[in-house]
């Protein structure tokens, strides 16, 4: 670790992580009472419910609407019954779910043996997810020397997931380390995850299971061939999160894009259902060591980066404190934020290297993701691929660890072949000319770039004062963040949560708490 | 007298241009000539390919330079003449003097689309590259509903503000989404009487004047639209509409 250069107060720093933790509490004492319809249906997932009925409707989907209200007893009670009355394998319930058993009807067995056979299934999830992790360790250790630092971060988009293939494939090949397959513009609002490899989507491709098997098993074959571990990455966000974080647990994905509060700011998804499920699903991705990507530089699309570079630290506190609160560790914690001010103010490359190194100095174990210039992107391809390499420079030279590596074309279309290559030719450059640069500057006491932090960390403490004082919940309905106001009980998806019963029943949470250490 | 024009690279009517291209081909001695020859069929001579690189096993990258004997009649071209718009201060007044009243503006990000920027950079308070956002006008009351909010919504919506004009924002164009989206939002406003009672605009940087026109539209901005040109498109053709 290299020596502090923005001469920060630790008392502050520790003063802001007290703050986030008061703010964390109440709605932890919220999340701990309810469960929602994407937990359960991921519950279900993760013990071996799959398949889709006629109609196309996933069979956790056909479980958790069948069961309506009973939910607040678990989802896994009934479906393990049913293996256990009907003297069924998974796969075998599964196919008479699709094909309309509706295990809701089914009398309730011995709830003794409901445990024993439920753990018997989280036994066989938690051996396949230890299984991926000790497989991506492995590779990860025999490839090390082969990575960039900061990992080149690359996305793919075109829809049709074998498309996605061959252009991830080649962004591998190119130098990338990391591969993003987009969503479609849209999925985080289903209320479902779609079945099967898909061809069809728009400005991205569906996040299915089958889609993320095969560009895991393109991602391996190429990453073999050129001696790297290829991470892959995924949108763990939406009405889905929970659902897509147990598909990822399973299929072996490396990072997922996983955010305490986008879903409620930037989807306007209810923030009582986004709190509750960002929990179990970064429980979920804590334990298959899935690195988080937080998304705070969604903050400065809408807000002004300068002006607003406060709201991006504290939001890092926040998505630390629930990911803290989830099991998930530091490591683990890929905290996002942005190269987004405008080009025009004069010593904005000093004010950007200070946010990005306060960020480095603060959150000091975590593989922070750095995104490159968007708002500020023309047509005037030549210009962006300056901004892209003023940004690369920030990057390296602060230590970033997740390089998302920008386009010259970003303002124009989806991404050319050509585009990604020019990009990761701009950051191989820049990682290499200026490999040794952080560990031999200092920067000047009490200059421009020292005392913007310490500002902005200011602020930062002033502004989570005034979140602690409202609560997070009233913080949000009064547009304290990204200057959006989303009403507690508006946004979509608030009828799928409900209050737990007393008996209550969830296998795989149990087994999680335990195996995270949230329970002793 | 005609004004025949081409490209200039360091001498008039040299005809200059610079490529760059993907070829799906494996990079090699092959590759770079068959790069010279498609530019040569674009209409180039004197092709130099300067820099060509393998993207992968099988696709390259060229950059290429040529020379073009094609030249057009620059008289004879014919644009959409963009008025000089108002600006923050001239359109606020404009209001005051002819309308009177608050003009009431709701946008949104329609259909699945979820791309709030270009909506964020015409309403927002703050606006984009210094120039502020329709919320800032203290003669107009604007609404952004924000991303993915269906057509029937932005239409209630706009009622219940009783608004003069819709704003309708479209990022995503990939496969055409775009179009029918579009296309759906003027026939409900058809169907329920509305069209005429109100302004409605499209932007989107790959929305063009000619194609919101064709769909319906009073008006559609593309890049490099400023708030103030769409205040000024709004109030101008609400006086014009009244007179």
């Amino acid at each position: 670790m290299t020596q502090s250069k923005l001469n920060l107060d630790k008392d502050k720093i520790s003063r802001a992580r007290e703050l986030s933790k008061q703010i964390t509490r109440p709605v932890n004492d919220y999340i701990e009472k309810h469960t929602t319809v994407a937990i359960e249906r991921a519950t279900l997932r993760m013990l071996g419910a799959d398949g889709v009925t006629a109609d196309d409707v996933p069979v956790p989907n056909a479980i958790v609407s069948a069961l309506g209200d009973n939910i607040q007893y678990g989802a896994s009670t009934y479906y393990v019954n049913a293996l256990l009355r009907k003297n069924m394998t998974v796969e075998q319930l599964n196919g008479a779910i699709a094909n309309g058993l509706d295990i809701s009807q089914l009398e309730l067995t011995d709830m003794e043996l409901i445990r024993q056979k439920a753990e018997e299934l989280v036994a066989a999830f938690a051996h396949r997810v230890k299984g991926n992790v000790a497989y991506r360790t492995s590779k990860v250790t025999e490839y090390k020397e082969k990575e960039n630092a900061p990992l080149l971060y690359l996305i793919v988009a075109t829809g049709n997931i074998f498309e996605d293939v061959k252009q991830a494939q080649a962004a591998a090949r190119q130098g990338a380390d990391i591969i993003a397959v987009i969503r479609t513009t849209g999925q985080s609002l289903l209320d479902f995850v779609p079945y099967g490899a898909t061809t069809e989507g728009f400005g991205g491709t569906y996040a299915t299971q089958e889609n993320f098997k095969i560009m895991r098993k393109a991602l391996d074959e190429v990453g073999n061939e050129i001696g790297k571990y290829i991470r892959l990455v995924n949108y763990c966000s939406g009405l889905c999160m929970p659902e897509i974080a147990a598909m990822g647990a399973i299929e072996r994905l490396d990072m997922m894009l996983n955010d305490s509060m986008y879903g409620v700011l930037f989807r306007d998804i209810n923030m009582y259902r986004t709190f509750v499920d960002q929990k179990f699903s970064r429980m979920i991705n804590a334990f298959a060591e899935i690195v988080i990507n937080s998304g705070e530089d969604n903050y400065l699309t809408t807000s002004d980066a300068y002006e607003k570079a406060y709201t991006v630290t504290a939001s890092q506190f926040i998505n630390e404190q629930f990911a803290y609160d989830s099991g998930l560790p530091a490591k683990l914690m890929g905290l996002g934020h942005a190269f987004e001010m405008n080009p025009q103010i004069e010593n904005g490359f000093l004010y950007e290297m200070a946010q990005a190194q306060m960020a480095r100095e603060i959150f000091p174990e975590a593989p922070l993701k750095y995104m490159p210039p968007t708002k500020y992107m023309t047509g005037d391809v030549f210009k962006g691929y300056i901004m892209n390499a003023m940004f690369n420079f920030i990057a390296k030279s602060t230590n970033q660890g997740i390089l998302l590596l920008g386009m010259l074309t970003e303002a124009i279309h989806t991404p050319f072949m050509q585009d990604r290559f020019l990009a990761v030719e701009n950051a191989r450059y820049i990682l290499n000319n200026t490999k040794d640069f952080a560990n031999d500057i200092e920067f000047k006491k009490d200059g421009i770039m020292q005392t913007r932090a310490q500002n902005v960390l200011d602020e930062t403490i002033e502004f989570l004062e005034q979140i602690n004082e409202k609560g997070l919940f009233d913080s949000i309905e009064q547009k304290l963040f990204a200057e959006v106001s989303r009403p507690k009980h508006g946004g979509k998806g608030f009828d799928g949560v409900k209050e737990k019963a007393d008996n209550y029943f969830n296998p795989v949470y149990d087994y999680l708490e335990v195996e995270l250490g949230l329970k002793k | 007298m005609d004004n025949m024009i081409r490209p200039y690279g360091d001498t008039m009517n040299d005809g200059a241009v610079q490529l760059s291209f993907t070829l799906p081909v494996p990079h090699s001695a092959k590759a770079d000539e068959a790069a010279k020859q498609y530019a040569h069929k674009l209409g180039f001579e004197e092709v130099e390919v300067v820099h060509s690189n393998p993207l992968s096993e099988d696709f390259s990258f060229f950059v290429v330079y040529g020379k073009s004997q094609l030249q057009l009649d620059y008289d004879k071209i014919e644009v959409e003449a963009v008025e000089k718009s108002m600006d923050f201060y001239e359109v606020n007044n404009f209001i005051k003097e002819n309308i009177k009243r608050k003009v009431v503006v709701v946008g949104a990000c329609t259909g699945t689309d979820a791309h709030t920027v270009g909506i964020d950079a015409i309403m927002n308070m703050k606006g984009f590259d210094q120039h502020y956002g329709l919320e800032r006008y203290p003669m107009m009351e604007a609404y952004n509903l924000g991303a993915q909010v269906p057509n029937e919504e932005l239409i209630r919506k706009a009622m219940e503000l009783n608004a003069d004009a819709i704003l309708v924002s479209q990022v995503v164009t990939q496969k055409e989404v775009h179009i029918q989206n579009m296309t759906d939002l003027i026939e409900l406003l058809e169907a329920e009487g509305l069209r005429s009672k109100l302004i409605v605009c499209a932007g989107g940087p790959r929305i063009s004047n000619k194609l919101a026109l064709e769909l319906g539209y009073d008006v559609g901005f593309g890049r490099g639209t400023y708030p103030e040109n769409v205040a000024s498109f709004i109030v101008e053709k609400m006086v014009e509409r009244n007179s």
